[in-house]
């Protein structure tokens, strides 16, 4: 792939957007904006990186492909195949786990009939394993999409879950 | 300094320092920290927590690596607190760990191992499931058994901080951590066989020297890496007489601990198939084996013939760079002693206008280690990474310490350090570029350092990389211009060796050459050319150079260790030249059916591994080494070839009964009249017109370049080494309606080679990059000028 192939990649709107944090961080210290443009890029992408995508940004911020790769495979918010139109996002670190996050997690599995990093066959509903979501006073904690949900027991997560489109 | 106190014994140190540094200093009296993580070359990065150790005042253990000493310091290495701490860290590194010592390279060198000996326990309270982790295909090079890895991070490191690459990272979180790369691709790294030495466990291993020895078998010898000017230091592990593989040695001032792929994989070539064991002669156009005394006789009254009857200097020597220094002075010896001064080893050339003006032998005006302390670096005609690993190693050392690159080079090569400012020209436009810069020095009021510059330069249009770079060279600190293969082997060399030579004069900087080979800056002390003898003997009638000898069709021509048409600059007019000699005997450690078909005896030599010899590096260091294995079959070492031949040829004075007195002989030479390395600049009486048209482009890819490498096979497979293509623009290829899926018909003179189309953007427009060292491009005459390319339709 040429350097031009690379770049072309990533849309106009997606470049704008990413040009918009460089400026926030020092010229020289471009790789400070990987976090966000791995989002923007993923919002427009339907909500997941493709390996080529992840490439595109690493190239556009003039970082190795492979230390993109790191964070994108390091962090839970990024997802690397394709998603639903809505991801459940299930915490299951040490506080939510005694506060029976397992047993949820379980609860909501056979709710929706699939497994966690599993997408429900209509499109609906991408469920996951999150690491901690800092929401310890709340465990066991849910994330649906880009909202925090706390306290959750069976009866709410099916509330919340039969309310996504 | 700071007074510190570890296992009861008290030290001077600075601040600043790591608990773990101190330690380990030479005579520290402290026994070793175990560690896994921590790599003295490599930044820290405490994540394995080998290291733990009892401070004093300190409530938890502390890593040794990233604890920096403070004045009063108790430290306890060995403390029932530091041996817990460290027996737990063990036993946590195990539960993952694979026990399949047996079945795995490492075994017997492995860290891991050492090291769970001392701390780790005979059994496992660990009962739950290991995990596996799929393996990388990391190439040719380097095997991978990922299972095996404890995330220690030190390849991850070396790749980012020492080759200049980030090419494998650590993938996923927490219990799913891999060590892997972005999407599977083998490594580029030219220096990638390192994470080799420096992977703790089996994990990374040498794919080629897979499951052949272990390394309690294997003896140990040292060498002197063959391949570059750089002279790496080099451990040859042998076994039953065979080299199974090849480790640094370390040596702070060449090449600290590392090693280039190319001087530790090209072993493979030692045991080549292609290996010649027996001296041949050819009889009706039949290749005979016989006995040395009969080859050696043949050999003797076919010179000594063709000396009397047509006059020596019918007779030429073709060296390789990378022959020891005893057998250029022997081979300059004997022709010369028979008469002819027809001698070079620098096959790769075309222009020698300016030998005269070179110095004693080309190289650094300096050391190794004073590349790291440059301000400003000017490459010229030089892919560096590529030509000499660990050189183009110490640049990003400089460069990271805050040095200014800048480049000019006929394509966009990619460094493995930043690059201040570059400019990419067509071959034939380089010297306008220097002319350029030496423009506007004269315009800020520089003098004139000879005169005639002034005037040579005036019609030049200085860029604005002329600019930047003159203002650069200007300022205040240590400077120089790299001259690399394409400089010196550019069809104006002499004309950007003499402008190079005048810029360094107006700036106060130096002139540096990085040459072929391993052993050129010896070829050139030790007489291996054909103006000057060893020690810089002025001679009255020089002789010619390899491009004269070449185009004059000499009657016989000695070649030794070369393959004229992967090795010399016109492959298409050597091979004419060979095949229309009356005698050609080439004296080589391997079999060459091209170099077969033309010569009439061929004599087995051996190659750097089997004879003792000595390199003299681009800093002018002598480095000699011994051999490691008995020569195999009926090859010798060339040294005594040439000495044999010269007692047939009743020539006085080869009485040498080993290497070492060759070199005494020459080196007494050298130490007796110290050779004037200076010289009085001169300058060029023209500026060379740049190509309209197209032109061509020729590099030796890092794999091609010589006999030995090239017959390495796990090197060819690797994705950096080139293969015979026709490489251009996409603008170019456009304009000759050529895409990257066709073939193009290359002529050049009566050459003619088809080759398939590569579009890539480093490539300038108007010009065709075709590497050399392939038979594909044997077939095509000189390595620069104008081209013509058209579609092939076959």
């Amino acid at each position: 792939m040429s350097s031009q192939e690379k770049l072309s990649i990533l849309s106009q709107a997606a470049r704008a957007e990413i040009d918009h944090w460089l400026t926030k961080y020092p010229p020289e210290q471009k790789r400070s904006a990987l976090l966000p443009a791995l989002h923007i890029v993923q919002d427009e992408n339907g909500g997941w990186l493709s390996p080529e995508l992840i490439e595109g940004v690493a190239h556009y911020l003039g970082i190795p492909p492979v230390a993109a790769y790191e964070v994108a495979t390091f962090y839970s918010m990024y997802d690397l195949q394709p998603v639903g139109r809505n991801k459940v996002k299930v915490c299951t670190s040490i506080s939510c786990m005694l506060r029976g996050a397992d047993e949820l997690l379980a609860y909501m599995e056979s709710h929706l009939g699939i497994k966690a990093g599993e997408t429900t066959p209509d499109g609906r509903i991408t469920l996951k394993k999150a690491e901690c979501l800092a929401a310890c006073g709340g465990a066991p904690a849910v994330m649906i999409n880009r909202n925090y949900h706390e306290n959750i027991t069976p009866e709410k997560a099916n509330e919340l879950l039969d309310d996504l489109e | 300094m700071i007074e510190v106190e570890i296992d009861g014994k008290k030290f001077q140190v600075e601040p600043g320092k790591m608990i773990i540094e101190v330690a380990d200093q030479i005579d520290s009296g402290i026994g070793e920290i175990p560690r896994f993580c921590y790599h003295k070359k490599l930044s820290i990065a405490a994540n394995c927590r080998m290291c733990l150790v009892d401070v004093e005042k300190s409530g938890k253990p502390l890593p040794a690596c990233a604890t920096p000493v403070t004045d009063g310091m108790i430290v306890r290495t060995r403390s029932q607190k530091a041996r817990e701490a460290q027996k737990a860290v063990m036993e946590f590194l195990l539960i993952n760990h694979p026990l399949d010592c047996p079945i795995c390279d490492q075994g017997g060198e492995c860290e891991l191992q050492d090291v769970a000996m001392g701390y780790g326990q005979d059994i496992s309270r660990y009962n739950e499931g290991k995990r596996s982790v799929k393996d990388k295909n990391l190439g040719s090079l380097v095997a991978t058994e990922m299972t095996r890895c404890i995330h220690c991070t030190r390849c991850v490191r070396f790749g980012d901080e020492i080759a200049g690459m980030q090419e494998l990272g650590t993938i996923g979180r927490g219990e799913s951590t891999e060590i892997g790369t972005c999407v599977e691709r083998s490594l580029v790294s030219e220096l990638s066989g390192n994470i080799i030495d420096l992977c703790p466990v089996g994990a990374l291993t040498s794919k080629p020297f897979r499951f052949s020895a272990r390394a309690w078998e294997m003896e140990q010898a040292p060498s002197i890496a063959p391949h570059d000017c750089v002279g790496s230091n080099l451990n040859l592990h042998t076994l039953r007489q065979k080299v199974m593989r090849v480790v640094p040695r370390e040596n702070e001032s060449i090449n600290e601990t590392w090693l280039s792929d190319r001087d530790r994989f090209s072993y493979e070539a030692l045991s080549s198939d292609e290996r010649l064991l027996q001296p041949m002669i050819k009889e009706n156009d039949e290749w005979l084996v016989t006995d040395w005394p009969t080859a050696l006789t043949l050999v003797a009254e076919k010179l000594g013939k063709i000396a009397q009857e047509q006059g020596a200097n019918k007779i030429g020597a073709l060296l390789s760079p990378s022959s020891t220094i005893e057998e250029i002075y022997l081979s300059q010896k004997m022709l010369r002693k028979l008469g002819s001064n027809n001698i070079d080893h620098r096959l790769q050339q075309i222009d020698f206008s300016a030998q005269d003006s070179m110095p004693f032998y080309p190289g650094l005006p300096m050391s190794l280690e004073d590349i790291e302390t440059q301000n400003t670096l000017f490459l010229v005609g030089s892919h560096i990474n590529h030509e000499q690993p660990i050189a183009g190693y110490r640049v990003r050392k400089a460069a990271l310490l805050g040095c200014s690159v800048f480049v000019l080079n006929p394509a966009d090569y990619t460094f493995r350090f930043p690059v201040q400012d570059k400019c990419i020209v067509k071959p034939s436009a380089m010297p306008n570029v220097l002319a350029e810069v030496i423009k506007v020095l004269l315009e800020k009021g520089i003098e004139e350092p000879v005169a005639g510059l002034r005037e040579l330069v005036n019609a030049v249009q200085p860029s604005e990389f002329a600019h930047t770079l003159a203002a650069a060279l200007l300022t205040e600190g240590k400077k120089t211009i790299i001259l690399g293969a394409i400089a010196q082997n550019h069809s104006h060399a002499g004309h950007i060796k003499q402008l190079a030579d005048a810029l360094a004069k107006m700036t106060h900087g130096h002139v540096a050459f990085l040459t072929a080979g391993a052993n050129s800056a010896g070829a050139w002390i030790a007489g291996g050319i054909p103006h000057r003898g060893a020690n810089k003997k002025n001679l009255t009638h020089p002789g010619m150079n390899t491009q004269q000898m070449l185009e004059a069709r000499l009657s016989a021509y000695l070649l030794l260790n070369v393959e004229p048409g992967l090795d010399c600059a016109n492959p298409l007019l050597a091979n004419q030249a060979m095949s229309t000699a009356e005698f050609v005997v080439s004296i080589s450690p391997y079999f060459c059916h091209k170099v077969a078909s033309y010569s009439d005896v061929l004599l087995p030599s051996v190659p750097f591994s089997e004879t003792a010899g000595t390199f003299v590096n681009a800093e002018g260091k002598w480095q000699s080494f011994k051999g490691a294995v008995q020569p195999q079959g009926e090859a010798r070492p060339a040294w005594k070839i040439i000495r044999v031949l010269a007692n047939l040829l009743e020539l006085p004075e080869f009485d040498y009964q080993s290497c070492d007195e060759v070199y005494g002989e020459l080196m007494q030479k050298v130490a007796e009249n110290k050779a004037d390395s200076h010289f009085s600049l001169s300058i060029p009486s023209y500026l060379p017109q740049t190509i309209v048209g197209i032109e061509r482009l020729t590099e030796w890819p890092i794999y091609r370049a010589d006999s030995l490498v090239r017959r390495a096979p796990s090197l060819q497979e690797t994705v950096i080494n080139d293969s015979p293509v026709a490489r251009m623009s996409l603008d170019l290829a456009n304009r000759l309606q050529l895409s990257a899926d066709c073939h193009v018909i290359v002529k050049q003179g009566e050459g003619e080679a088809i080759l398939p189309v590569e579009l890539s953007d480093t490539i300038p427009d108007n010009t065709v990059y075709i590497p050399a060292g392939f038979g594909l491009t044997a077939e095509l005459a000189a390595p620069f000028g104008a081209i013509s390319i058209e579609r092939s339709d076959s």
